[in-house]
């Protein structure tokens, strides 16, 4: 369907990356926005706070991000559709109630612009260490996706999309953006809120009374009922049957935390998303994301000069990881390249996809800068010998 | 005679506030003269005395004994993260304004654990209502120390007793911003149903704590004897005091429990501030959201 007009603000605008973060979830029906102030990612709120009040949305500075990620859970289960902000140490506190959302399989997207880390590290400098706390942040067995934009304009698109996401799976959608995309100022078209199609969210037709929670007759999602409906639900971060009441049984456990991974991992095709380039006959592929792929590019150049053969796989949904055209080319070429602005975390993903058919080399950077160029086309040339 | 109604179907017909529980869900996991149930029972007494449309109304629980109520009531319910039921049915109340939410929880999760989130929502007066049942100790997971324990009180992880100065919940409440502020014990049941009736009523942050026996834990530890010998000690030592300065309204060790209305006053809510200031600001400009939700589609 089509978006609320009232959120898009159409037109060709010179914003940076965490503006455009703002832009993208109002344009894609967000209305309720809780967070607590960190940089490099505060910008998203401010815009959001500003606009939000003649549009319908209410944004609230909540005292914690324990509070915000709450906030956002509860808001989600009233229909609103309902996202909130932060960075890497807020990340760590959000954590929790992250996990509550994958458990009772409640739509909403966190975003986290990343600095560098661990602790305090790096407030207003660029990193991307929190790539598996994305992943695995939280305790337990859950899929969460999670998508990385490499500019302002992305950081528009994609928000749109990890809402969208969020909504099909009922999953909390990580969108992680990084300091040097929130903070870099480019051109950003938002287009016409007519040409922007949203997921609604799958309300139940189910009559009061009847309605089961976590039903999916045959299914892989559940139908939706907003607090407020007359369906009187139960819901809870217990393991849980299709009633929304707890069972304490391994048998309950298989069944309910089973159907959380397998809705997300039987759809991959459709959720996992990367750009392919110059991939054939390559003896070198470079996987990259958010702002180094955009580093990486100078350093893919200065290798081709010097006669290496070598494509890229850029990450734009990084959870689930594109795991099939990993192995694919693992058998066709000698060796990923993975620069990231961390000590290796990516890299551990490609390098069990390539199985051994392709080595698998992290370009590390820790934090504070992008890549140097050349650092990476040293890397590429050193792994296609 | 009494007659023993011994199925949960002779239950759900016989008893006055089955529609307003999950009889499927019965029979509850709470210990034998726990206080908790008693005050279940109230609430839902105001509920049905306050005539409020069910549908409306949203419950919202963290973890812990207290923190089983939301799974019992047959209303739309939230169990949640433990401490975190305040901002969750924050998130619920700003995500949909027409619901009236009801946070009930115990001493352990909205004062220790959640205690940040308990402030921070009394000061902005955020609309909602908070019972929070005070059995001084963490009964769920075993019979730890709480913010709540009196002074000497034993508990399973202050063996020799307690020597940290508890929380006073009515005056931190009422220090912060709630604008009702009450205090029962379990057995004080017609008060406290009014209490209910009158915070439903009311809006903004409303707060009222529950003094509830836990025989298994509290008075096992403390040697106070059983379910029977805690109620006599609140007949004998509950003192109702309307209005008292919460100030002087802390609990000793097996001391006097001052009871009663504490606060009652108007001040404007969250959402009332919101759309009065930015009315205000933006005029015409100004969209609040719908009662309903926020663009809600189909």
């Amino acid at each position: 369907m089509k978006t609320d007009p009232a959120g898009v603000l159409t037109g060709a605008h010179y914003l940076d990356g965490d503006y455009a973060c703002g832009e993208g979830a109002m344009a894609a029906g967000c209305r309720f926005v809780a967070g607590y102030p960190i940089t490099p990612s505060t910008e998203v709120v401010e815009r959001i706070a500003r606009r939000f009040p003649m549009m319908g949305g209410t944004f609230i500075q909540m005292e914690d991000e324990l509070a915000s990620m709450a906030a956002v859970v509860g808001a989600s289960w009233t229909g609103t559709k309902s996202m909130t902000v932060t960075s890497g140490p807020g990340f760590s506190l959000m954590m929790e109630n992250i996990g509550l959302a994958a458990m009772m399989e409640t739509p909403c997207v966190v975003v986290n612009v990343q600095r560098g880390g661990p602790s305090t590290g790096l407030p207003t400098m660029v990193g991307q260490a929190d790539m598996m706390q994305a992943r695995w942040g939280s305790h337990g067995d859950y899929e969460p996706i999670a998508l990385c934009p490499q500019s302002p304009q992305e950081a528009f698109d994609l928000t749109i999309d990890a809402f969208n996401l969020s909504e099909k799976y009922r999953v909390p959608v990580m969108f992680m953006m990084d300091e040097c995309v929130g903070h870099m100022t480019e051109k950003v078209v938002i287009p016409e809120a007519d040409t922007i199609e949203v997921v609604p969210r799958r309300l139940t037709s189910a009559k009061p009374g009847s309605y089961l929670p976590y039903a999916t007759n045959g299914g892989d999602v559940p139908e939706f009922a907003r607090a407020g409906d007359g369906h009187r639900f139960h819901t809870t971060g217990l393991t849980h049957d299709e009633r929304g009441y707890p069972d304490m049984s391994a048998d309950c456990q298989e069944t309910c935390v089973r159907r959380l991974l397998d809705k997300v991992k039987g759809h991959v095709d459709d959720i996992v998303r990367f750009d392919e380039e110059d991939t054939d006959g390559a003896d070198v592929v470079l996987v990259t994301y958010g702002i180094t792929a955009r580093v990486a590019r100078m350093g893919m150049d200065l290798a081709r000069k010097r006669g290496v053969k070598v494509g890229v796989i850029r990450l734009i949904v990084v959870w689930p990881f594109p795991e099939k055209r990993i192995r694919e080319l693992a058998r066709q070429i000698k060796a990923f390249v993975v620069p990231e602005i961390n000590y290796g975390q990516m890299v551990l993903e490609v390098e069990r996809c390539a199985a051994g058919n392709a080595a698998a080399v992290p370009v590390s950077h820790g934090g504070g800068g992008v890549h140097d160029p050349q650092v990476i086309c040293d890397a590429i040339v050193r792994a296609a010998k | 005679m009494s007659t023993v109604l011994e199925t949960t179907e002779q239950l759900a017909d016989k008893h006055p506030i089955a529609p307003y529980l999950r009889m499927d869900r019965m029979p509850h996991i709470w210990c034998p003269t726990c206080g908790i149930g008693t005050v279940v029972r109230c609430y839902a007494k105001a509920l049905e005395e306050s005539g409020v449309d069910l549908d409306k109304a949203a419950i919202v629980s963290g973890i812990g004994c207290t923190g089983r109520v939301a799974g019992y009531m047959k209303l739309d319910a939230f169990h949640t993260t433990h401490g975190r039921a305040i901002p969750f049915a924050t998130g619920l109340k700003l995500g949909r304004p027409e619901l009236l939410v009801t946070v009930f929880s115990g001493d352990g999760d909205l004062s220790g654990i959640g205690g940040n989130h308990l402030i921070h929502t009394a000061r902005r007066n955020m609309d909602m209502l908070v019972v929070l049942v005070n059995n001084f100790i963490y009964g769920m997971t075993g019979g730890q120390n709480a913010p709540t324990t009196p002074l000497t009180a034993k508990s399973s992880t202050m063996p020799f007793g307690n020597f940290e100065r508890p929380f006073n919940l009515p005056h931190l409440a009422a220090s912060c911003g709630a604008t009702y502020v009450a205090r029962w014990t379990s057995l004080h049941i017609r008060r406290m149903t009014k209490s209910f009736k009158e915070a439903i009523q009311r809006k903004g942050f409303r707060f009222v704590e529950v003094i509830a026996p836990c025989s298994t834990l509290y008075a096992r530890l403390n040697k106070l004897g059983t379910g029977f010998d805690l109620m006599r000690f609140y007949h004998d030592n509950a003192e109702i005091r309307h209005g008292a300065d919460t100030r002087e309204v802390d609990i000793g060790y097996q001391d006097k429990i001052v009871c009663g209305k504490f606060v009652d006053e108007e001040r404007p809510t969250f959402l009332e501030a919101m759309n009065e200031h930015y009315t205000k600001i933006l005029g015409d400009r100004y969209v609040p959201m719908s009662p309903e939700g926020g663009w809600i589609h189909e």
